[in-house]
């Protein structure tokens, strides 16, 4: 069947299977083809995607315990953050890391070893996972930690799913007190304004630019920061002290259909990012939310994907070290300015110190991620931010890529050698684990 | 009800419709009982639920498993001798489409088919319902089929075993009307389930497992008699079933 990411591009027929026991994976392991693991499929471009087999793991739903003295959960790969939210914010625990949405797998979030807006002082997610359960080629399933196949461990997290079938894992939850959210949001006028304010905003437990990526001249870099922490029950106002963990399902909007492409265009685009930022510019100040508009404030609008018309659209995330933020990022931003095309959002975060993941993405510094609407000139737009990103040392995010070169990955990613190694160890002869994205990377 | 935690019991509960049943039965709260062929199966779908529905202010549910395949030569009856209690709410979500071709074919594949869609759930729920009918309460629903409607080329033979399992919760129902007993037939129409992998399937006529467990949830609560998943099912079987057969034999569906 038509397959894609959440970018909606590239679109691939692929066989797809569901896994529903660990049992059954020897099976579908046994006829020599290769194959991806697949959780709900929000990473936007080609990493899980295989035409010859691409395993959905929504069915591996089930949670395995619970220590309510420590909060650490076991549980099966294909559990939904929502899931988890759902079942424990009530009891007063939240994941240690949470991404930009939260219909995202636990597979998943170890396999891009996601980030979350807490990632300057907690890390990524693969930062909190105590162990995990792998299914290798030779079909045999293995307990990988720090210190059981820590290698193999290693290489899982942010391994985009090459090393093997991650089964289940084991992290810790992080107790609250309520479900509120204190938020500050605060205007920064230009780039540098932005980063001191994501320096001094280094205590708070969360931040978050929205960067107006089609200002330009004085304003290059303006930007909504928010940063936030979750409240103690006895600083909650009195209006949300009846049920301070409460976890509403809230009703979603959606869009039924594809967005006509000439909704998109550098009017109104520039519109929407001016009235956003004027708007922002009207809240700035301290307030209590829910966490769920907070963390997830795009999981509102389901399929919003669909906005950006049929053609669908790549997002582009890079991340640049500390000492080349500024120059690269100047550089990223004219360039993207210049070229009129840009999206809705735009996100800036600043990054703590890089994980233990052999192919994890972060990096202390910066990272940039916008959407594009596919168009012609798309892919060569991303080459030369690509080529601005690299000159400075930086690398781009592969659950986020769908158009970046074998050589640009090689440079960015400098642990990769080590990474091939032991995932050809645990292929044995032929890599098995291979995605659409590892097949255009040469991964 | 009474005021105690009200027991429900579901067949097949490693099923994808069964999982999605028995999670929204803890979420009611009812005390769960899980049968599947392989109890330790059934054991890993109820460390699941226990884990899920351990809040502090609600006593643990109490979930426990049996096993019973509906193949075994007594159709899994025997699972009657160790439950305790005693069910309020049972449910049989076993099925097994098979290939219908293999069917046609081999002998034993169509007994297989037969067997675990008409006999098997037929025979089991005979069984509780003789148990519900002495005691005077309970609700037994049974997991049926559209295709129970109208003998179709491509599935008759699944079709027809679910034609007989809906027969039989027909007369199992006119037979306990007065006796506090009620019996629900589901028809789920298609749903997303490892039944219909890898099949191109009509989105609005497809259901996910979390909606076949809402309607029979619904239909316990609403004790309706005869539910089809999606409302849109009933006027297309309406139209199928009023088909004249002339024109029907030859339309090969």
């Amino acid at each position: 069947m038509k397959l894609s990411g959440w970018g909606r591009y590239p679109v691939l027929d692929c066989r797809l299977e569901s896994l529903r026991r660990s049992e059954d994976l020897p099976g579908l392991l046994c006829d020599g083809k290769t194959l991806i693991p697949r959780g709900n499929g929000r990473s936007y471009g080609d990493a899980a995607l295989n035409p010859e087999l691409t395993l959905s793991m929504l069915a591996m739903d089930r949670m395995q315990a619970f220590d309510a003295a420590t909060g650490t959960l076991s549980c099966e790969a294909g559990v939904l953050i929502a899931d988890i939210l759902d079942t424990f914010v009530p009891r007063g625990w939240f994941p240690p890391v949470v991404p930009g949405t939260k219909f995202v797998t636990v597979g998943g979030m170890i396999a891009a070893d996601v980030h979350g807006k807490n990632h300057h002082r907690d890390g990524s997610f693969g930062a909190h996972v105590e162990a995990l359960t792998l299914a290798t080629a030779d079909g045999e399933v293995r307990e990988c930690s720090r210190t059981q196949s820590p290698e193999l461990f290693r290489a899982t997290l942010g391994g985009m799913g090459l090393t093997g079938v991650i089964l289940s894992a084991r992290f810790r939850l992080k107790p609250i007190e309520t479900a509120f959210v204190l938020e500050e949001t605060l205007t920064a006028r230009d780039l540098d304004d932005t980063m001191a304010l994501f320096e001094a905003s280094h205590d708070w437990p969360y931040s978050v630019a929205w960067i107006d990526c089609l200002a330009g001249g004085a304003k290059l870099g303006r930007t909504l920061l928010t940063r936030g922490t979750f409240l103690e029950r006895r600083a909650l106002p009195p209006r949300l002290t009846d049920d301070p963990l409460c976890c509403p399902r809230a009703s979603r909007l959606t869009v039924p259909v594809d967005a006509p492409a000439f909704l998109l265009n550098r009017a109104s685009l520039r519109a929407f990012n001016a009235l956003y930022h004027r708007r922002g510019r009207a809240r700035t100040g301290t307030r209590a939310v829910h966490f769920d508009p907070f963390f997830f404030p795009l999981d509102r609008v389901a399929a919003w994907n669909r906005l950006y018309g049929r053609k669908g659209f790549v997002q582009y995330q890079c991340v640049l070290p500390e000492a080349e933020s500024a120059p690269g990022l100047a550089a990223l931003l004219l360039r993207i300015a210049a070229s009129g095309q840009g999206s809705f959002l735009a996100v800036l975060k600043r990054f703590g110190p890089g994980g233990e993941g052999l192919m994890s993405f972060p990096m202390q510094g910066y990272t940039l991620a916008l959407d594009f609407p596919l168009r012609p000139g798309t892919p060569a737009l991303l080459a030369t931010l690509d080529a601005i990103t690299h000159r400075h040392g930086g690398r781009v995010y592969l659950a986020k890529d769908a158009c970046c070169t074998p050589e640009r990955v090689c440079e960015g990613y400098p642990r990769r050698a080590t990474f091939e190694a032991v995932r050809a160890e645990a292929a044995g002869t032929a890599p098995r684990f291979v995605s659409a994205l590892s097949r255009r990377l040469g991964l | 009800m009474t005021n105690r935690t009200a027991t429900a019991l579901v067949i097949g509960v490693t099923s994808d419709i069964g999982r999605a049943l028995a999670r929204r039965l803890a979420d009611l709260g009812y005390a769960l009982q899980l049968a599947a062929r392989e109890a330790e199966q059934a054991e890993r779908e109820a460390r699941d639920l226990r884990v899920r529905a351990e809040m502090p202010l609600q006593e643990k549910i109490v979930v426990t498993t049996y096993r019973c395949d509906v193949l075994d030569a007594d159709g899994g009856v025997s699972l009657l001798e160790t439950l305790d209690p005693l069910p309020d709410v049972a449910v049989c979500v076993v099925g097994l489409l098979g290939d219908h071709a293999e069917s046609l074919r081999d002998p034993a594949a169509a007994q297989r088919v037969m067997r675990t869609n008409y006999i098997g759930p037929a025979l089991l729920l005979g069984a509780l319902a003789e148990r519900f009918e002495q005691r005077g309460s309970g609700v037994l629903v049974g997991v049926s089929s559209v295709a129970g409607e109208r003998g179709r080329a491509t599935n008759y033979v699944y079709g027809s075993a679910k034609a007989g399992f809906t027969a039989f919760l027909s007369g199992l129902r006119s037979q306990l009307a007065d006796s506090g007993v009620h019996v629900v037939t589901v028809k789920p129409g298609f749903v997303r389930t490892r039944m219909t992998d890898g099949m191109a399937l009509p989105a609005w006529l497809t259901a996910t497992p979390a909606e076949v467990a809402s309607a029979v949830v619904e239909a316990i609560q609403r004790r309706r008699e005869v539910v089809y998943v999606r409302r849109v099912w009933r006027p297309i079987m309406f139209a199928i079933r009023a088909l004249p057969e002339r024109f029907f034999k030859r339309m090969k569906m």
